[in-house]
């Protein structure tokens, strides 16, 4: 089904909050929301919560032949999707343009930034290399699934191993996990996406856009960067103008964000495996209580109360009291009270107007019999002719 | 390919062009009489054609229409035969749409489309052969089509590409530096307010080198833009030629 489109009110009010640098749910202009990593009991299965944006990625591998033009390398497959479960506004088996966007720009950061050392994927040179898939899909729509999805993806690749080989000759024997340990991914680096949302033709600009204001925005700008300081991708879109400052001012700020999120990745890795070394339980059903598995659970928010009470009393001195006198009802019959006047009827009606005087009739009647058109609006031309055919039609 | 340096030691690059050259750009407009406006664009080997048709009313479902500006639609293909290996999909394919939506949002900024309210303008271009630097040729090639369909724009958008190899930024790219690993950066440009309609790069770069390398990118976009320039201005000096007397 489509989107409800976002009112006139509900847009100019977003626009106007955020030229006073406010932001809907209080956080700072340059404020993530919160993140929560969670990892599931399978290797390479991680959820994460942006705020209310929730998406789960899954990694699995599998023995396939290598591209041609690449015989020694393995090969990395990303697919994103996006369900009706999402939002109301996806709908199934359609290639939209945002799910184009978002595919095309994980390419990009993971693959085109080499974070994983393909060729440490490759069995057999020309025959057989590990197929490495990852699978993002998005639970709930929020806001900013591009982060999201960088954030889960490469925390899912992190935690992937994939089953040990041994090769005897021309002869491959994949173990079992039971078999032998499986072995983690070689990754080099963790390139994480921060999203910066314009708004007001490239004025202001917001990192961490939730889903209303990403309707308001005039265009995005994605950065892609490591906790070194290197940047893997930038992708500007939505044909908003802008300039160089503007843009190395970004980059800037990425690179903040990104060793934060790093950092977060990093110890919810390691919380992970200190879990499982222990023999404790680890998993989705162990890792997050049952009510916030099931519900979507509201932040409390902070909210500025100094002064409250010199404000409220300021605003009602400061309004004018209003000085009609409102009557009391008077009961015209049972369960029936008038309250004041009331104003004139003014819908015509014939019964009423026939006790009145000739002169009044014939306006009353122009009223009703100028023409039998089912037009609403019915232009009188000339009023005296209009009249004498009426009084002669009457008759 | 690997052992292929990029820059030498005496600054010569891979087809013997300084770091901060650019391939020899030639162009010409109105290459199709059916079409509104058209344009065929050599940047080096890489070859792009463009065809403006429009501004016209919105064909297919009504829905599309904008009540208070024109629809740009863009379709960017590549010829099977562009690439070295046979092309098995020209178009449709993720990367040809998100090239087609990059084009479209490049220029639904630079066109002045509150001037044609519920009408679209097509855009479809197509690349001949490839060889580095297609999205920039197809925005230049575009570029020239609708100045030649006579359609309003803030500004010439003029494209260019710019890597990066041992602290020396290298403007305008061929396939075999693209795909050489080292960093591409795309940068569409209006080159009299400086402002940057389109910026995408892959690959890693340290984050002080980017000023260097937008830098770059910018010069050369700006040096585009005279040669695109000179192009229109001499194709209207043929046809005011032809039909003066």
């Amino acid at each position: 089904m489509r989107d409800t489109p976002l009112s006139n009110c509900e847009r100019l009010f977003l626009l106007k909050a955020i030229e006073q640098k406010k932001r809907l749910d209080g956080r700072e202009t340059y404020d993530y929301r919160n993140i929560k990593i969670s990892f599931g009991s399978d290797y390479g299965c991680c959820s994460v919560e942006l705020g209310k944006t929730r998406v789960f990625c899954q990694v699995s591998c599998e023995l396939v032949p290598p591209k041609d033009s690449r015989p020694t390398e393995g090969i990395m497959f990303f697919n994103l999707e996006l369900s009706p479960m999402a939002s109301p506004a996806f709908e199934p088996n359609r290639q939209s343009e945002l799910l184009v966007t978002l595919n095309r720009q994980l390419e990009r950061c993971l693959r085109n930034s080499k974070c994983i050392d393909t060729e440490s994927l490759c069995v057999v040179s020309g025959e057989k290399v590990w197929q490495i898939r990852v699978d993002v899909h998005v639970l709930n729509h929020d806001g900013n699934l591009m982060d999201a999805a960088s954030i889960a993806a490469i925390s899912a690749l992190s935690h992937f191993r994939r089953p040990d080989v041994a090769i005897q000759g021309r002869d491959v024997t994949v173990f079992s996990p039971e078999e032998r340990d499986p072995i983690p991914l070689s990754i080099y680096h963790m390139p994480i996406c921060v999203s910066f949302a314009f708004f007001l033709q490239g004025s202001y600009l917001l990192v961490d856009p939730c889903e209303r204001e990403e309707r308001v925005k005039d265009g995005l700008l994605v950065i892609a960067m490591n906790k070194h300081r290197e940047i893997c991708s930038i992708q500007s879109s939505g044909g908003i103008m802008l300039l160089k400052d503007q843009v190395l001012r970004c980059s800037k700020i990425a690179s903040v964000k990104v060793s934060e999120i790093t950092e977060l990745i990093n110890k919810a890795l390691e919380n992970d495996r200190k879990i499982r070394k222990e023999g404790g339980k680890f998993g989705f059903a162990e890792s997050m209580p049952k009510e916030r598995i099931t519900t979507l659970k509201r932040d409390e928010v902070p909210v500025e109360m100094t002064d409250v009470k010199e404000t409220a009393n300021d605003i009602v001195n400061s309004t004018e009291t209003t000085t009609e006198a409102v009557p009391s009802p008077v009961l015209v019959g049972m369960g029936t009270a008038q309250i004041g006047e009331g104003i004139v009827n003014s819908w015509a009606l014939e019964e009423d107007e026939e006790d009145e005087s000739q002169t009044e009739d014939r306006k009353t009647d122009e009223v009703m019999l100028i023409s039998d058109s089912e037009e609403e609006e019915v232009v009188i031309l000339h009023e005296e002719a209009q009249k004498s055919t009426n009084t002669s039609g009457e008759k | 390919m690997a052992g292929l340096e990029l820059l030498s030691d005496q600054g010569y690059r891979l087809d013997g062009r300084k770091a901060t050259e650019l391939r020899k750009v030639q162009a010409r407009t109105s290459v199709f009489a059916q079409a509104d406006g058209s344009a065929y664009l050599e940047q080096g080997n890489t070859k792009a054609l463009a065809v403006v048709y429009g501004p016209h009313e919105t064909r297919g479902s009504r829905s599309k229409s904008l009540h208070d500006r024109a629809v740009i639609n863009c379709q960017f293909s590549m010829a099977t035969f562009s690439t070295a290996e046979r092309k098995r999909r020209p178009h449709g394919d993720r990367k040809s749409s998100e090239m087609s939506l990059h084009l479209k949002q490049t220029f639904e900024a630079a066109v002045l489309t509150e001037l044609y309210p519920r009408s679209q303008i097509d855009i479809y271009v197509k690349i001949l052969q490839a060889d580095g630097g297609n999205y920039s040729a197809c925005v230049n090639a575009a570029t020239l089509a609708l100045v030649d369909a006579g359609i309003p724009m803030r500004d010439y958008v003029c494209a260019c590409t710019a890597g990066f190899v041992e602290d020396t930024p290298l403007a305008d790219l061929c396939h075999a530096e693209e795909s050489g690993g080292g960093t591409s950066l795309a940068l569409a440009l209006l080159p009299r307010s400086g402002n940057i309609a389109l910026l995408q790069m892959d690959a890693r770069l340290h984050q002080d080198h980017l000023d260097a390398l937008i830098e770059a990118a910018m010069t050369a976009c700006k040096g585009l833009s005279k040669v695109l320039d000179d192009v229109v201005r001499q194709h209207l000096e043929e046809v005011s030629v032809l039909t003066r007397d």
